[in-house]
């Protein structure tokens, strides 16, 4: 996910939100240091049995405060910490071992264990002092700007702020001016603080890298069985519609000329009107065929493209749908269909639910990845796991394409889709508006 | 009349010179690829095109954009598009030149031999042609924004054949109703819609088509 929502860095009840982080996080420090000792002591009672019983337990205490702090890194500066494995403990023992002394020993050969303990040995060292920088500077600023002018006269001579001996009105103005530079440079310094701080936790909490691997591994396990049912009910539904549909009505087709030749001679009134329903049902099997062909890819998206394919969906939408377009030529076809279809449903659903009379699709290639916005003035609260809105994700899922929906009650309604992909064509079409 | 006509389709491209040559018409070349047309076009200066959109080489729309290239050079060369679907934005970049002459039909069609060859003499007339398919979408998104709510159902069907392209004697011939009934809907429904009324049959489709763009 990307760095951060844009964080009003000038509000001051951010600065105040994010000094209060560096406090915590200098406090939580405490808590590290406490699981850290647990675990430590387990390990060194190994060897005399307890250890086995304590282990466990320590280890999922030490578990709950990295959870914390992987879960503020996401909260406060959008800093994604992949959680690792869940601790042996916590599942079913392995088979071959029972009881504590399997869980403990499960637990010594879990890469995620190690990687929290280390952290827990670094963490109260380097990232709470880390933390403690920006608080410094604001206590100690306020130190000086609200204390220092009215104590220093009761503090006598050797009184010193910084490097200034305040000993008389002057030194003391020049002890508040300071003071106030300290706090304003705390404050300036607490985001950037917090973004290090988080960076830095993601190095050493983050899981390791075998535990990713299997992770994407099962992902994509997972999405090529999802894309493969799709794929096969697809095969089902246009059998079925040919075999209902054109097929049948071919057939009748076949039928009714048969009957219409025989009547020739005999009624050729009857012929005629048979033949006026050969017209009709040859019309309706064309159609049925159109109607399928479209499903299966619209052929406008063949022909031109996805820039032209949104342009026909807009044309055809009652809203009006105003369109910027920067893509690179074409795109993978199955890229761009996938695009389509999940601008298609997301414009259908702004029709339906939005209540907005108008929409902003923007399409772009950048940085090797398709992007679709589709963005409504409607009233918001669209709820991210509606059917299809689901089915929009299972679509980009096997191009490992996102979904980000932000629809606040009272809206604006924005569905944002990525889908990573290189562009086919150097060639460039040009941007253009229409309703 | 001088027709060329450009289907990649054997089948087909035979079938529309039997049936326009039996309808009195001279087709003077029948081509099957893009760039063979829009050197015929050029070079023949016939009076009416019939031109499939999907074409070789790129069997995308080289047939569209053949005939609009042509018109480029040749303004209102008449041009009969024919399609296996329409599609709005081909319908909008057609009409776009606002010259008329221009016709886009769906290939079905060509079953109804006498509505074809219509369409064909209407366009090459300068008149405009649209499939009732277009229409009906046109119509049917314009309801929804309640633009055309304020139309009677009779209004709403003589609008659709007009923007077809067919004449009030057409139209009154469909609707089972009088030419002077017809002439008083379109009064009615250019009143409503506040259109210019115009004598000229392919003004009056063109600003149909403008008044349900919108």
């Amino acid at each position: 996910m990307a760095q951060g929502e844009g964080r009003p860095g000038s509000s001051l009840r951010g600065a105040l939100a994010d000094i209060g982080r560096c406090q915590l996080l200098s406090l939580a420090a405490l808590a590290v240091c406490g699981a850290g000792a647990l675990v430590i002591g387990a390990l060194l009672l190994l060897p005399i049995g307890i250890g086995f019983l304590l282990l466990p337990p320590a280890a999922a205490a030490l578990r709950r405060v990295s959870d914390r702090y992987r879960d503020w890194a996401a909260r406060w500066t959008g800093t994604v910490i992949s959680p690792p494995q869940p601790l042996p403990s916590r599942q079913a023992p392995p088979e071959n071992s029972t009881g504590r002394h399997g869980r403990a020993r499960a637990l010594l050969g879990d890469a995620g264990f190690w990687h929290d303990l280390r952290w827990a040995w670094a963490e109260p060292s380097t990232g709470a002092l880390l933390a403690a920088v920006p608080l410094a500077l604001v206590e100690y600023g306020l130190f000086g700007a609200a204390v220092q002018p009215f104590v220093w006269r009761l503090l006598g001579d050797g009184n010193w702020y910084a490097f200034i001996l305040v000993d008389s009105t002057p030194t003391m103005l020049a002890a508040l001016l300071l003071g106030l530079g300290f706090v304003t440079a705390g404050f300036k310094l607490a985001p950037t603080t917090l973004r290090l701080h988080a960076r830095w936790s993601r190095r050493l909490l983050a899981a390791p890298r075998t535990t990713e691997l299997v992770r994407r591994i099962e992902h994509l396990a997972g999405s090529r069985a999802d894309i493969l049912d799709v794929q096969a009910a697809e095969l089902r539904r246009i059998e079925r519609d040919l075999h209902d549909g054109a097929q049948a009505r071919l057939v009748t087709l076949g039928m009714t000329l048969d009957e219409a030749t025989r009547l020739l001679d005999r009624d050729p009134a009857a012929a005629r009107a048979l033949l006026h329903e050969v017209r009709a049902t040859s019309q309706r099997a064309l159609q049925d065929l159109r109607e399928l062909v479209h499903g299966v890819l619209p052929p406008i998206l063949a022909d031109r493209g996805l820039g032209d394919a949104v342009r026909s969906l807009a044309l055809d939408s009652h809203l009006d749908v105003r369109i910027e377009t920067a893509l690179p030529g074409r795109l993978p076809a199955p890229v761009e269909s996938a695009g389509y279809f999940a601008v298609a449903e997301l414009l259908a659903n702004a029709a339906k639910h939005s209540g907005a009379p108008e929409v902003h699709i923007r399409l772009s290639h950048t940085d090797g990845a398709l992007r679709a916005t589709v963005t409504d003035e409607g009233r918001g609260g669209a709820d991210p796991d509606g059917s299809g809105l689901q089915g929009v994700r299972r679509r980009l899922d096997p191009f490992d394409g996102t979904l980000v929906l932000h629809s606040p009650p009272g809206g604006p309604t924005t569905a944002t889709l990525e889908i990573p992909c290189a562009s086919s064509s150097p060639k460039t079409s040009s941007s253009s508006g229409t309703d | 009349m001088r027709v060329v006509l450009a289907e990649d389709l054997f089948l087909l491209r035979d079938g529309l010179t039997r049936t326009l040559q039996e309808h009195g018409f001279d087709v003077i070349a029948a081509v099957d690829n893009g760039p063979a047309l829009l050197r015929t076009l050029l070079e023949e200066e016939p009076d009416v095109a019939v031109v499939d959109i999907r074409l070789p080489p790129t069997f995308t729309d080289e047939g569209l954009q053949a005939a609009l290239e042509a018109r480029r050079s040749r303004p209102a060369l008449p041009v009969l598009v024919l399609s296996q679907y329409v599609d709005q934005l081909y319908a909008h970049e057609l009409l776009a030149g606002g010259q008329g002459a221009i016709g886009y039909l769906l290939k079905d069609r060509i079953t109804h031999t006498t509505q074809f060859v219509d369409a064909v003499r209407t366009v090459a007339a300068g008149g405009t042609v649209m499939d009732p398919q277009v229409i009906a979408r046109l119509l049917a998104r314009s309801d929804a924004r309640g633009t055309t709510a304020q139309l009677t159902p009779r209004e709403l069907g003589v609008l659709a054949l007009m923007a077809e392209g067919r004449s009030n004697a057409a139209v009154a011939q469909t609707l089972f109703i009088s030419e002077s009934a017809v002439a008083k809907h379109t009064a009615a429904i250019f009143s409503k819609l506040r259109i210019e009324p115009s004598a000229d049959d392919n003004r009056r489709v063109l600003a149909v088509l403008a008044y349900l763009k919108r």
